[in-house]
C-alpha cells in the first residue's frame, strides 16, 4: 500500500507539472465536465493560481508520502493513513480546479473530513478531543460557506464563479454572502482570534499528518478566500473591509509568534508559528488596494508556496525529534544537533524560510510584501512584517540553542535516543531545501501567476 | 427562506451554546437543514411556475454530505466517550471529571 500510494502521488505530481506547463504556454484552461458547459454543468478551471496550488500540493505531498513510508513502517495507524492521505490529496486537487460554487462546497467538506480523520489517527484522548473540535469548526465553516452559496444562487441564479462574478451587484445580498464566506474561511484558516482549534489538532497528530495539515490543508481555505476576494468580489467591497482583515492579520502575527515563543513543547511551537504565518497571508487584503497591489499579490502567493514547503519540513523535523527522544520538550532536546545533524539542519533551513532571510523563498515573498507596504506608506504593516520576522527568528533560535547545547556523551538522556531511518531525516531536509531554493527560482511561479493576475492593469 | 434563516440561527445557537457534543452535532444538522430550506426557497420564487430543479439537486447532494458528516461526528463522539469518559469538550477552565464517572456519562 505505501508504495502504491507513493506511485499515485508521483503521477499526480507529474500531471500537476504538465498542467502548469500547459497553462504557462497556452493560458488558462477551462474544461466542461461531460461536455455540459457552464450554466448547468460543472466546469473545471485552471489558471496560474490553480496550477501553482496544484504544484504546491504535488511537491509537498510527495515528500510527506516519502516520509510516511518510513514513519509508518511498523505502525498499525499506517494502514489507515494511506487511503486517507490519497483521499485528502484528491480532495485538495479537486478543490483547486473547481470553478463551481457548489462543487467547491463539496470538495471543502471532503478536505475537512479527510483532515479530521487524519488528525484523529493516533486514537489517543487528546488527539480525539482536538479533532472533534476541529471537526465542529470545519463543519461550521463549510455551512457558513454553503449558506453564502444559497444566497448567491437565490440572487443571481448561477453557480459558475465567472458567471456569478459578471452578474454581481454592489448590494446587501452580496455583502452578506461575502461576510459569510469570509468568516467561514477565517475559521478554517485559523486566523486570530479563531485559531483556538489549530494548535492542539496539529500538534497531537502523527508527524506526517501535522505536516499535511499545517502545510497544505489551511491553504485550501485561503485559496478559496483568494478566489472570492480577488476574483469574485473585486469591486464590491470597501477597502476598509480589507483593513479589518489586515489588522487581524497583524494581530495573528504578533499573538501567534509570542505564543510560539512561550511553548514548552516543540510541536506546539511549530503549530503556533502556523497561526502567526497565516497572518502574513491576510496582509494581502489591505495591500491589494494600493498602487503596488500586484507586488503584494505575488508576495502573498509566493509566501503561501514557501510556507507550505517550509512548514511541512519543519513539522517533519520536529516529529523526528519526538520519535527519537520519545518527547518533544524543547528544554530536553540538548545535544540533538550532534546526534541528528540532518534533522536539525532541516529544522534550521525551514526556519530560515519562515523568518524570511535571503536567499529563501520566504525572503522574496516578504520583500515583495514589504515593498508594497512601504510604497503605500502603510507603516503599520511594515512594522508587523519586520517584527514578525524577528519573533520567528527568536523562536527558531530558541530551539536551535537548546538543540546544540553540548551534553557529555555518557549522560543517560543521550543513550536513550533512538536511531532513525535515513529517509525520515532526509525527506524534510530536501523539502526545506526546495522551499529555500524557491528564492532563486521565484521568477518561474511569478510568471505562471501572470495567467491569473487580477492586477495586471495596475502593475507598473 | 425566512424559515431557513431562522433554522440556521437556531442551529448556530445550539452549536455554540450547548456543551454536550450530541447537542452540537444536532445543532450543525439543524443549520444544514436551514441552508437547504433557503436553497429550496431560492428555486421557487415565482408562484405558478414550476420551480427551478437545480437547487433541489444541490439539496440532495447536501443531504448526502450532511448524513456523512453527522455519522462521522457521532462516531467520533462515541469514541471520545469511550476513551476519555466524557461527552463534552474540555474547556480551558474546566476541571477534569471525577474518576468514578468515567465511561458512564451519557
Amino acid at each position: 500500500m505505501p508504495y502504491f500510494a507513493l506511485a499515485v502521488s508521483t503521477l499526480a505530481l507529474g500531471s500537476a507539472a504538465g498542467l502548469a506547463r500547459h497553462v504557462a504556454l497556452e493560458g488558462a484552461l477551462r474544461y466542461p465536465l461531460g461536455g455540459w458547459g457552464a450554466p448547468l454543468g460543472i466546469d473545471l478551471y485552471v489558471d496560474g493560481l490553480a496550477a501553482l496550488a496544484l504544484l504546491m500540493t504535488g511537491v509537498v505531498n510527495w515528500f510527506i508520502g516519502l516520509y510516511a513510508t518510513a514513519y509508518f513502517a511498523d505502525d498499525r495507524a499506517g494502514r489507515y493513513f494511506w487511503p486517507l492521505w490519497l483521499f485528502l490529496s484528491g480532495a485538495l486537487n479537486a478543490l483547486f480546479v473547481s470553478a463551481d460554487l457548489f462543487n467547491l462546497y463539496v470538495t471543502l467538506e471532503l478536505v475537512g473530513l479527510a483532515s479530521v480523520a487524519l488528525a484523529a489517527l493516533s486514537g489517543k484522548g487528546p488527539a480525539l478531543v482536538a479533532s472533534m473540535r476541529y471537526l465542529l469548526v470545519t463543519l461550521l465553516g463549510s455551512l457558513l460557506y454553503l449558506m453564502a452559496v444559497a444566497l448567491l444562487y437565490a440572487a443571481y441564479g448561477a453557480l459558475d464563479i465567472a458567471t456569478v462574478g459578471a452578474r454581481l451587484q454592489n448590494e446587501p445580498v452580496a455583502w452578506v454572502a461575502f461576510a459569510l464566506i469570509t468568516v467561514g474561511m477565517w475559521l478554517k484558516i485559523a486566523l486570530f482570534p479563531l485559531h483556538f482549534w489549530l494548535p492542539p489538532a496539529h500538534a497531537n497528530a502523527p508527524g506526517p499528518v501535522s505536516a499535511l495539515l499545517s502545510g497544505l490543508v489551511v491553504k485550501a481555505g485561503f485559496y478559496l478566500l483568494l478566489r472570492f476576494w480577488i476574483m469574485l468580489f473585486p469591486d464590491t467591497f470597501d477597502p476598509r473591509a480589507g483593513h479589518v482583515l489586515g489588522a487581524f492579520g497583524v494581530a495573528a502575527i504578533i499573538w501567534g509568534s509570542l505564543h510560539a515563543l512561550r511553548q514548552r513543547r516543540l510541536k506546539l511551537l511549530v503549530a503556533y508559528s502556523t497561526v502567526a504565518q497565516m497572518g502574513y497571508l491576510f496582509l494581502l487584503f489591505p495591500l491589494s488596494f494600493t498602487v503596488q497591489g500586484a507586488s503584494a499579490w505575488s508576495g502573498v502567493v509566493l509566501y503561501m508556496l514557501a510556507h507550505a514547503g517550509a512548514k511541512a519540513a519543519m513539522f517533519m523535523a520536529a516529529s523526528n525529534l519526538l520519535l527519537a527522544y520519545g518527547h518533544d520538550r524543547i528544554d530536553g532536546l540538548s545535544g540533538s544537533a550532534h546526534i541528528m545533524p540532518v534533522t536539525l539542519f532541516a529544522f534550521g533551513l525551514s526556519g530560515v524560510t519562515l523568518m524570511g532571510l535571503p536567499p529563501s523563498g520566504g525572503f522574496v515573498a516578504k520583500w515583495l510584501l514589504l515593498s508594497a507596504a512601504v510604497e503605500a506608506q502603510m507603516w503599520f504593516y511594515v512594522g508587523a512584517i519586520v517584527l514578525g520576522g524577528l519573533l520567528a527568528a527568536a523562536y527558531v533560535f530558541r530551539v536551535l540553542r537548546s538543540a546544540s547545547r553540548i551534553v557529555p556523551s555518557t549522560a543517560a538522556g543521550t543513550l536513550a535516543v533512538r536511531r532513525l531511518p535515513r529517509r525520515l531525516e532526509w525527506a524534510p531536509l530536501v523539502l526545506a531545501a526546495v522551499a529555500a531554493a524557491l528564492g532563486f527560482y521565484a521568477v518561474l511561479p511569478l510568471e505562471l501567476l501572470e495567467e491569473a493576475a487580477p492586477f495586471t492593469e495596475v502593475a507598473p | 427562506m425566512l424559515v431557513g434563516v431562522a433554522l440556521f440561527s437556531l442551529g448556530l445557537h445550539g452549536l455554540l451554546a450547548k456543551a454536550h457534543l450530541l447537542h452540537k452535532v444536532l445543532g450543525l444538522n439543524v443549520m444544514a437543514s436551514g441552508t437547504f430550506m433557503v436553497f429550496i426557497g431560492a428555486g421557487a420564487r415565482v408562484p405558478g411556475v414550476a420551480p427551478d430543479p437545480v437547487p433541489q439537486a444541490m439539496v440532495l447532494t447536501g443531504i448526502v454530505v450532511a448524513v456523512c458528516t453527522a455519522a462521522y461526528a457521532l462516531a467520533l463522539t462515541r469514541r471520545i466517550r469511550d476513551v476519555t469518559g466524557r461527552t463534552t469538550l474540555p474547556g480551558e477552565h474546566d476541571t477534569p471529571p471525577p474518576p468514578h464517572r468515567a465511561a458512564r456519562d451519557y
